[in-house]
């Protein structure tokens, strides 16, 4: 038995496969700046603050890791309307992507922050820190450093992940996936050149993040 | 308008919650049985066929490959392929096993890159001590190697369960009824979205919590030492 | 040192050994012969090269060019029958004992023969209790080894060694683990063995051990053999100033 596979007539619709991925890495970028730098205040209420944030911010991390993204992607896109809270398909995207990284980010700068050497946090205090520099200048660098690849790879996952939004009309890649395939009836094709796309992009990815944390955030 | 009630939507979704159960459990026994081969595979042919064999380069590439496109593609477009792909066979599957056929590869993958990072934590030392033993590989792995790391290795297998269960919920998209797929289901019925999210968002927090609680008091027993 | 026959067999025959580890040449050329029956110590500086000598001899590690000869037999590396072969007839003891920490001292010792020589239990298990009475553990066959001292752990792998009935042991500074206090246990045992015949290749720092024991001593340096001889002359009488200078550091 036969199977034609004609590629052609998806990498023909290469501009729709490329605002896909400019949406895929937009949505990845934003959101990542955001997650991250809420994963860090959070880490830094669950390591430091009150009780009661600390308790706050547990049950959000918690909620957030054992449910699926899908699931809060629906919470936030239909549900939300129903409370009289409604999104354009980008900016739910957006928040749910930025709301689940950051329960992620959460955990893994509180790691390695609560390894910081006791050691640091009383050499800077004796030299007069006040509290948020010696967290910004002392304790997160070197946290930074030894959880980068956690957190990179916790980014790559949200951008894989962020294949589902496509389902609420979100103009990503696999959404422009769909598309294709809806017109030219070449299923297997369009979503195994997608699939590699996303494969380039979780490797291009990758490197430039372990390129770009020893440069910008925390040396050498 | 149909009025219902909180229980009739939530019984629902218990109905369909069984079949996300059994497609957790399928994944993850059948995703382990793969991962095994896969990982036995990989400690051949970095471990026990000489360096320059032909064939152990090949199948150390194809597999490092193999773990590659699982752990470096989205879990959505796996389920596509799977669906649609098995499609172009001519064999026309239900989603169900495209479904159990995408997951359970993908746990392989994630579960054989764990049980591989398990085995590296052995000291070379017992390996060479095996060896000099004259046991051959597939001894060393079986007596040796391999009751060790399956001790270090159970807690973050049973972590990884809960990503199996989130994992499921994709598979709504290519029409399996399963919880998620109930919920959109049942909310378009009802026009109660926001209730019925969240209902299926607290039915996935029961099974996979509980789950990820066990999997951390199993690391904490583990560091603590038998 | 106690009466033996040393025959004249040639147990290990190594012939201009050159092993690099990527482009570092650490054995450059070794030539050596050892006669069954022979005790040989092994000396020298930490990099001179002694370790990667012995774990060459049983296949640990692979050499580039030179050859080496067990028992008549030459090694190859690419052959896992050869190989298999080859390590029944040697053993090794490591440094940090290397003790399968999940089966018992009496499981430990019983693995291999079982496994690799397919003996029967009850034979293998008789074995085994002679063994470990031998090195004066007979009462721990049921120990876990968290359960006992180093010095301990480390008979129970020369013990583990000697159920294969290897014809030559390699010991790999074998007491240089073990707190002072539990080094004469482990010495004793070794010595008991030289007196049994037994072949002993030892890379170790117990100067006044090979002194006593030893039929020859091998001095190396920068991964060649600098100097050679029996243990009176090389320790009282030593030739070469970086032999000197080695033990002026070690008295």
């Amino acid at each position: 038995m036969k199977i034609e596979l004609d590629f052609l007539a998806v990498l023909s619709q290469w501009p729709l496969l490329a605002i896909g991925v400019a949406w895929t890495v937009g949505l990845t970028v934003i959101s990542s700046l955001i997650g991250v730098t809420l994963g860090v205040a959070f880490a830094w209420a669950r390591a430091s603050g009150p009780v009661w944030l600390r308790w706050v911010v547990g049950t959000y991390v918690e909620l957030i890791r054992n449910t699926p993204f899908i699931v809060q992607l629906f919470f936030i896109f239909f549900g939300l309307p129903a409370m009289g809270v409604k999104l354009s398909p980008e900016l739910a995207s957006v928040i749910a992507m930025v709301i689940n990284l950051s329960a992620y980010a959460t955990e893994i700068i509180r790691a390695g922050v609560e390894a910081t050497p006791r050691g640091q946090i009383e050499a800077a205090e004796s030299l007069a820190f006040n509290r948020v520099q010696i967290y910004t200048r002392v304790v997160l660098p070197p946290a930074f450093k030894k959880v980068w690849p956690a957190l990179v790879s916790q980014i790559i996952i949200v951008m894989l992940g962020s294949a589902v939004c496509g389902q609420i009309s979100t103009q990503e890649l696999s959404y422009a996936a769909n598309l294709i395939q809806g017109r030219n009836f070449r299923a297997f094709e369009a979503f195994i050149i997608a699939t590699f796309i996303y494969l380039a992009l979780s490797i291009g990815v990758r490197k430039l993040l372990n390129w770009l944390g020893p440069k910008f955030l925390f040396g050498r | 308008m149909v009025e219902f009630s909180i229980w009739d939507i939530f019984r629902n979704l218990l109905l369909a919650g069984r079949w996300t159960v059994v497609l957790s459990l399928t994944a993850f026994i059948g995703g382990g049985m793969v991962g095994l081969l896969v990982l036995v595979g990989r400690l051949w042919s970095t471990r026990a066929a000489p360096g320059a064999q032909k064939v152990a380069r090949i199948a150390s590439a194809a597999l490092d490959g193999y773990i590659l496109l699982f752990q470096g593609t989205p879990l959505l477009m796996q389920l596509f392929l799977a669906y649609f792909g098995l499609a172009l066979f001519g064999i026309n599957v239900p989603a169900w096993v495209a479904a159990a056929v995408a997951l359970t590869l993908y746990t392989s993958a994630y579960l054989a890159e764990i049980w591989r990072g398990c085995v590296d934590a052995i000291p070379k030392g017992q390996w060479e001590a095996a060896q000099s033993l004259a046991m051959s590989f597939g001894e060393q792995l079986r007596h040796i190697v391999l009751p060790q790391a399956l001790r270090i290795a159970v807690p973050p297998t049973v972590g990884f369960l809960v990503q199996v269960i989130k994992g499921t919920a994709l598979a709504s998209v290519i029409g399996f009824i399963e919880l998620t797929k109930a919920g959109t289901v049942i909310a378009n019925a009802t026009f109660k979205p926001f209730l019925v999210y969240s209902c299926v968002a607290l039915m996935y927090f029961a099974l996979c919590f509980p789950v990820s609680l066990y999997a951390r008091r199993l690391e904490r027993k583990l560091k603590n030492g038998r | 040192m106690d009466a033996k026959v040393a025959s004249d067999k040639i147990l290990v025959e190594i012939n201009q050994l050159r092993k690099s580890f990527g482009s570092n040449e650490v054995l450059k050329g070794i030539d050596l012969d050892v006669k069954t029956g022979e005790v040989i110590a092994i000396i020298g500086k930490s990099g001179s090269g002694k370790s990667t000598l012995l774990r060459c001899i049983n296949g640990l590690e692979v050499f580039q060019s030179g050859t080496l000869r067990v028992d008549g037999k030459h090694l190859l590396h690419n052959n896992p029958q050869v190989m298999r072969e080859l390590r029944q007839h040697v053993g090794m003891i490591f440094q940090s004992f290397n003790l399968f920490p999940h089966l018992t001292v009496g499981k430990n010792i019983m693995l291999a023969p079982t496994l690799v020589k397919k003996t029967a239990s009850a034979e293998v298990e008789a074995h085994a209790r002679t063994l470990l009475q031998r090195v004066g553990l007979a009462e721990k066959f049921d120990a876990w080894p968290d359960q006992l001292s180093g010095g301990q752990q480390q008979r129970v792998a020369i013990a583990r060694a000697l159920a294969m009935q290897p014809s030559v042991l390699l010991c790999d500074e074998i007491t240089s683990a073990l707190d002072p206090e539990l080094v004469g246990e482990v010495l004793q045992v070794v010595e008991s063995l030289a007196s049994d015949g037994m072949t002993l290749l030892m890379v170790t720092h117990e100067m006044n051990f090979a002194r006593k024991v030893c039929d020859r001593v091998v001095f190396m340096h920068q991964g060649r053999v600098h100097e050679t001889g029996a243990p009176d002359q090389v320790f009282s009488n030593p030739q070469t100033p970086e032999l000197k200078q080695f033990l002026g550091m070690n008295q």
